[in-house]
């Protein structure tokens, strides 16, 4: 088994690369937010960052750039999709609810 | 392999090719990413959902009176946090040992500050103010989410303190072994700074 980080300290640079686009993108989430892009075009905004963001910390930081485990790839498969049901089951049912469940009713 | 000790800490398991604590920690995140999920799911629903008035109303960015300044500072202490905690790895894959225990103790402060932070700035004045979780949706919304993320900071610093002390001795007997754990306390740690690269945007600054 080969060891993928035999020369670690290479990856020092690489580190403080993503660092820096991380506070950028902060820095940009925090610009663009004040902004109004009209609709729901602000959310939009700051959930693209927001994933790019992550991605790179999930890339680099967490070493998924160089992971060739099929396990860990398979379970993070099946992770991401039940996510996307429980991200698509609220937005999709949202305007079906009939009047009497709706939220806020007994504000 | 002898009675009583875990196999395969070091070398890759030869079914999964990586060491099992790994594959562990994976499969434990996994988990996170649908504990934090189903909150998110919640959020999104309510919000969508929500009346034009009352107490599920969902409040302006004045109403709900989060700061994008404490939100954003401390966005950047977890992301600081991620870099030093990946270099007490490289330091350990390097054989330092006492620069990896500087770095990960610099990693516990930074935690300890976002901690700190949280609570002086954010919810104690919050709760003065009577913007508790009982105030509203949102609010209720708003401690759940931001309370299981700072849960999840102390149980970081438990198990740094730990490597950092009574854990440290495994690095003179098993140094490999240990430098794999310090890994999967790192892949904790980043998913604990992935989960807030979300909640910042979503709690402080689409309202």
């Amino acid at each position: 088994m080969a060891d993928a980080h035999a020369d670690v300290s290479k990856h020092v640079r690489m580190y403080m690369a993503v660092f820096a686009a991380l506070a950028v993108g902060t820095v940009l989430t925090v610009l663009v937010s004040r902004y109004d892009f009209g609709g729901s075009i602000n959310v939009v905004i700051a959930l693209a960052i927001a994933t790019v963001k992550a991605s790179l910390v999930a890339a680099i930081f967490m070493h998924l750039k160089w992971e060739s485990c099929s396990a860990i790839w398979m379970t993070l498969a099946l992770c991401a999709m039940f996510f996307m049901v429980l991200i698509f089951v609220p937005v999709l049912i949202a305007n079906d609810l009939p009047p009497q469940v709706r939220i806020g009713t007994w504000g | 392999m002898s009675d009583g000790v875990l196999p395969y800490t070091v070398e890759p398991h030869p079914v999964t090719g990586v060491y099992s604590g790994k594959l562990g920690t994976w499969l434990f995140l996994a988990s996170e990413v649908m504990l934090f999920g189903a909150l998110f799911s919640a959020y999104i629903l309510l919000r969508v959902g929500a009346p034009e008035t009352g107490r599920a109303a969902w409040p302006t960015a004045e109403e709900a009176g989060l700061s994008w300044k404490i939100g954003g500072f401390n966005t950047l202490i977890l992301i600081i946090s991620s870099v030093t905690m990946v270099m007490a790895w490289v330091s350990l894959k390097m054989g330092n040992f006492g620069k990896a225990r500087m770095f990960l103790a610099i990693t516990v402060a930074l935690a300890l500050t976002f901690l700190v932070l949280k609570f002086t700035l954010e919810y104690v004045p919050k709760i003065q103010h009577g913007h508790g979780p009982d105030h509203s949706v949102f609010f209720g919304l708003y401690f759940t989410m931001t309370g299981l993320h700072a849960l999840h900071i102390i149980g970081g610093i438990v198990v740094m303190l730990y490597f950092m002390f009574p854990g440290a001795g495994l690095w003179k007997t098993n140094p490999e072994y240990y430098t794999n754990r310090i890994e999967c306390t790192g892949l904790y740690w980043h998913f604990v700074d992935l989960v807030w690269i979300f909640l910042f945007p979503v709690l402080y600054l689409m309202n």
